[in-house]
């Protein structure tokens, strides 16, 4: 039971990684990470690491979409910067 | 030329595959483990340290010296996006323009009474994963940013006034300095006590209970502010940013 779960993630993991490189709007592609980390903390869960599970929900799933999230709100934040000055 | 970029993508492709499956086959099987150290650890973790969950006795006890250096690689990542992110010269802001944009609160009642009933839960939960580290899985880390989600949901279910007020960016500073320093403070309690660098000086107490495992229990408390403090700055500077982007 618990290894066809397994067996389950690792296929979805994968499908889910794949999805994050084909993903090419940046903003989506934070979501899907996102997704990809979550799968990977059920992942870690299903085999007994429950400590790492949590710290990988943390950084996995929270942490470094909104990091991307971060970087992408900054820069784009530059760019209309930008476009307001050459209007002017 | 496109065809002979596929060939050899097909010929390297399968080559790896062949490789790749080659070397499952001869994984051992989930769960075996091969080392020295977990076994010990595993045996006499409860004894010594009186912490139930072995995993935490090794991040704060007896490897507790690489904990401080994640802990600082944290709190320097903290700091580092805040410089990143911090105003820059060349950004000027218009004087007459509010600093801070005040979005309306989200129309849904479902969004707002779900998000408010999540803040105590998200509080409690954290709460508990930060004091019950050395006892079942978890600890200041994880626990520390379950609490940080707290102020997140304040965010997406009421206004960004809101979650400035119940996390200023003064007081998030502090608790992650607060944090940052009390655990090399604990760990000079073991120097003090004429002892090595955070050795466990405390009294143990009973294994299992909330209140066991000495310093593991303080060194969690110090993670955990320092961890949610962390987060919540972030949060705000991330809040900060899209919301000078909205203006």
């Amino acid at each position: 039971m618990i290894g066809a779960l397994q067996l389950l993630l690792f296929l979805l993991l994968a499908a889910s990684g794949m999805q994050v490189v084909r993903t090419r709007e940046p903003a989506a592609q934070a979501v899907a990470v996102s997704f990809y980390g979550l799968v990977l903390a059920l992942l870690f869960f299903l085999h007994q690491a429950p400590d790492v599970a949590l710290s990988q929900i943390v950084v996995g799933a929270v942490a470094l979409p909104l990091m991307i999230l971060l970087a992408l709100a900054k820069v784009r934040r530059a760019e209309q910067a930008r476009e307001k000055e050459a209007g002017k | 030329m496109k065809s002979l970029r596929y060939a050899l993508f097909a010929a390297g492709g399968l080559g790896l595959a062949a490789a790749l499956l080659a070397a499952f086959l001869r994984l051992p099987p989930v769960g075996s483990y091969a080392g020295a150290y977990g076994e010990v650890l595993n045996a006499v973790a409860v004894g010594e340290r009186h912490a139930t969950d072995v995993v935490s006795a090794v991040n704060f006890d007896y490897r507790g010296l690489d904990t401080l250096g994640e802990e600082f690689i944290l709190f320097t990542s903290v700091l580092a996006v805040a410089a990143i992110l911090r105003k820059q010269e060349d950004e000027e802001e218009d004087e007459d323009e509010p600093k801070w944009q005040t979005r309306k609160a989200p129309d849904s009642d479902a969004v707002r009474v779900l998000g408010a009933a999540l803040v105590p839960l998200m509080l409690s939960f954290g709460l508990y994963m930060v004091s019950h580290g050395a006892v079942s899985p978890g600890g200041g880390f994880q626990g520390g940013v379950v609490l940080a989600s707290a102020p997140l949901m304040v965010y997406l279910c009421a206004t960004a006034d809101t979650f400035l007020r119940i996390a200023p960016p003064a007081l998030t500073k502090a608790g992650e300095a607060i944090g940052a320093a009390g655990y090399v403070l604990i760990g000079c309690l073991g120097l003090l006590a004429g002892k090595q660098f955070l050795e466990n000086v405390l009294p143990l107490g009973t294994p299992g209970h909330a209140w066991s495992s000495g310093t593991i229990f303080f060194l969690n408390l110090t993670v955990g502010l320092a961890v949610a403090a962390g987060f919540t700055e972030l949060l705000s500077v991330f809040v900060e940013e899209v919301l000078r982007r909205e203006t």
